[in-house]
């Protein structure tokens, strides 16, 4: 996917411009959360197993060599084809493969945040092959040309409005006008129905593999995964390394999590498990099945300093909780991963210097770290990544300058209060008839949306010192 | 009144409650540091200041610079860890010093900050938890309707939530009227809100929002950053809303022009 993160700010600044959006993601904000936790609340033991499934994410990471190899192991047993892909590239190139092997012209495609990382679409598309994203919320941004806005809802930044307007130019629709949501599915469902029937090959994304037995698991809430696992003659899931679990007990563990985390459901409309082709005397299934690992620069996060990002589940809670994301939405970040996950995960796929607005993208507030069902301290690594952008001396200079200068000063207290009482008695005696400033030299960015309010009449310190008379020593 | 509370008191006579004022208050609002100074002697404690504080660091901290902030937290250490409690009216201050100052320093230093860690309390805490401040007979009446922002440290690293509100009932008879989205940031995040402006923009425009939708006359707080930030958005759109940090409110000190007021 090309890149837009930037100009992070620019985006953002559109989106803030656009209202109909604005109000949608207010809609999230509000109700997201509100969905979340009535789903946890009705959880027996939420937080111990979040913390069961912690451990558990760390033990497949720190042992993440065996267990693929198990996981490869079992799944070839089971008839897979397994294939481990360095980059993105390399995915691209062994699903086309795959798909010459067997002449294919149609695929149908589950949701896959990962083939969007490797534009796998376009890739194919260049090659001739007829595409079509099936799970509606990708299918919609497909037909709009758009990119992914929620790792979860992709097009949660679309109003069904939009979304009529859309089919009324790209489908056939004669005399229909859709005037109900249920229309638009429908309408969706019709065109997908046809294709799944002729689709020589489907791709599919993985919540998790499950090592001890070769599987892959995935939940929707369309049932357009299975469709596209069991009707084309060839299944293709796509996934990164890092989703590997040792236990079939351990991706159940998580889907526990992963799903109230999500949409607050207790369950997806939809869990499935993929074990390969089909055997003798089933009556459908695909012919033959690949799994496509791919690393992307997973094995070099996982031996660094951001690892527990691998620990993501992909539930997207972190983005329905973040003020920032739910003021300018999923397309500002301008990439393949949103909101917080997406601000830690972009400057490690891609690089710092093409992203490094995005982890200060953050006040601090610490809520996406709490309703993290994966327990992933997002504050402290996006604050991490800040570290390495001031390291990297890739911010502003007049930030950079501004906060040594003012780092400097506060390790010299006598000049520190000398300066600041001298400056603070002016301010107080510019400002104290209205209060605060409306405009103020080096505030700009302060002022440009509110008022900066006046200091009273002194500092503290040499209110203190005249009025107090310490007996401090110090 | 003081006699009395000095009785009620669990705090042993004498203790030594060192204040860290927080770089805001002694800049921009004095009065919270000599409210902050008033509670505390009203709950039996001997206050000190000491005289070389200035910042805690969390600017060049929440921006990466950590290298700046080490000596800074260092500096903070030698200063206040020599006190029986450090009280701070802020609760990311206190976040800073409680979490982030063993987070970011090693060895010795990890175990001074880990031991200041442990004695330093953000004040309504320290006021309601430690002090055990109690609810007076004859409560201040004639306050208006108070809602009260939650800063995002104090209440999600520090749990600060039922303190600020049992203070104000139990001091000054007010029954909070709650904001809507009340654990949502206000958009203040430090440098971010320079930063970034038209995003906090957003974020402070919605919290005001939501504040005036409570009917409130006043909007207390217990962190003068976020107060900073709202006061100025309420100033801007010329909102009917005072802000004033907590002490401020539980000293009765409402004679002081609020927050971005003039006189």
């Amino acid at each position: 996917m090309q890149q837009r993160s930037d100009t992070f700010l620019d985006n953002a600044s559109a989106a803030l411009k656009n209202p109909g959006q604005a109000q949608r993601l207010d809609m999230i904000a509000l109700f997201a959360p509100l969905l979340r936790t009535a789903a946890i609340a009705g959880f027996a033991d939420f937080d111990r197993l979040r913390h069961h499934v912690k451990q558990v994410r760390q033990h497949s990471l720190d042992h993440l060599e065996y267990y693929l190899g198990q996981f490869e192991q079992e799944a070839v047993h089971n008839g897979n084809h397994v294939h481990f892909a360095r980059d993105g590239d390399e995915l691209n190139s062994i699903v086309l493969d795959i798909c010459q092997q067997h002449n294919a012209r149609r695929i149908a495609k589950g949701k896959s945040m990962v083939t969007e990382e490797t534009s796998l679409n376009s890739f194919l598309q260049r090659a001739g092959l007829n595409v079509m994203e099936t799970d509606l919320g990708e299918y919609i941004i497909q037909q709009a040309g758009e990119t992914p806005s929620h790792i979860v809802g992709p097009a949660l930044h679309k109003s069904a409005g939009e979304i009529r307007e859309l089919f009324q130019q790209k489908h056939d629709l004669g005399p229909r006008d859709l005037p109900e949501t249920s229309d638009l599915v429908g309408e969706a469902r019709q065109v997908l129905r046809e294709h799944f029937l002729k689709a020589e090959v489907g791709i599919i994304g993985a919540n998790a593999l499950i090592a001890e037995n070769g599987y892959s698991m995935l939940v929707t809430n369309e049932g357009n995964g299975d469709l596209c696992a069991n009707l084309p003659r060839v299944l293709i899931v796509c996934t990164t390394i890092d989703r590997v679990l040792p236990r079939a007990q351990d991706a159940t563990a998580m889907l526990r999590l992963l799903v109230r985390s999500a949409t607050g459901q207790s369950q997806t409309c939809y869990t499935s498990f993929y074990s390969g082709p089909r055997r003798d005397g089933d009556s459908d299934g695909p012919l033959e099945t690949h799994f496509v690992l791919l690393d992307n620069q997973r094995s070099d996060i996982l031996a660094g300093d951001y690892r527990e990002i691998l620990e993501c589940i992909r539930c997207g809670a972190c983005l329905n909780h973040c003020p920032i994301y739910t003021a300018v939405g999923g397309h500002a970040y301008g990439w393949v991963y949103q909101g917080p996950m997406g601000s830690v995960l972009t400057p490690l796929l891609t690089s710092l210097e093409q992203s490094h607005q995005l982890p200060n993208a953050c006040t601090g507030c610490g809520r996406c770290a709490e309703v993290c069902p994966a327990d992933i301290p997002l504050p402290d690594l996006l604050r991490d990544l800040r570290h390495e952008e001031t390291r990297k001396k890739l911010a502003a200079p007049r930030w950079r300058y501004g906060l040594q200068l003012h780092a400097w000063l506060a390790r010299h207290p006598p000049l520190y209060h000398r300066l600041t009482g001298a400056i603070i008695p002016l301010l107080h005696l510019l400002g104290r008839k209205r209060g605060s400033f409306s405009r103020l030299p080096f505030a700009g960015g302060w002022t440009s949306q509110r008022d900066f309010p006046a200091p009273q009449e002194k500092t503290f310190m040499q209110l203190y010192q005249a009025r107090m008379r310490p007996r401090d020593e110090h | 009144m003081n006699e009395q509370h000095r009785e009620q008191s669990p705090l042993p006579q004498g203790m030594r409650v060192a204040l860290f004022v927080t770089c805001l208050a002694d800049l921009f609002r004095p009065s919270v540091a000599f409210a902050s100074i008033k509670l505390l002697q009203q709950a039996g404690c001997e206050v000190t200041v000491p005289l070389l504080q200035t910042c805690c660091g969390q600017p060049a901290y929440n921006s990466g610079d950590y290298g700046s902030t080490v000596p800074l937290a260092r500096q903070v250490i030698t200063l206040l860890e020599t006190a029986d409690y450090v009280v701070v009216p802020s609760g990311s201050c206190a976040g800073m010093i409680c979490h982030h100052y063993p987070k970011l320093l090693e060895g010795v230093w990890r175990d001074r900050a880990l031991q200041l860690a442990a004695k330093t309390f953000e004040l309504t805490v320290f006021l309601k938890d430690i002090a055990r401040i109690e609810p007076q007979g004859t409560k201040q009446s004639g306050y208006p309707a108070v809602t009260y922002h939650d800063g995002c440290a104090g209440l999600r690293e520090l749990g600060i939530r039922e303190q600020p509100r049992q203070l104000l009932r139990d001091l000054c008879g007010i029954e909070v009227s709650e904001l809507q989205q009340g654990e949502v940031c206000c958009g203040f995040g430090g440098t971010f809100c320079a930063r970034m402006p038209e995003i906090s923009g957003k974020m402070v425009g919605d919290k005001l929002d939501h504040a005036l939708a409570t009917g409130a006359r006043i909007l207390a707080g217990g962190d003068l950053g976020c107060l900073l930030n709202i006061a100025g958005r309420a100033q801007r759109q010329g909102a009917a809303i005072e802000v004033r940090h907590i002490a401020e409110l539980l000293c009765g000190d409402l004679d002081i022009p609020a927050i971005g007021q003039g006189r």
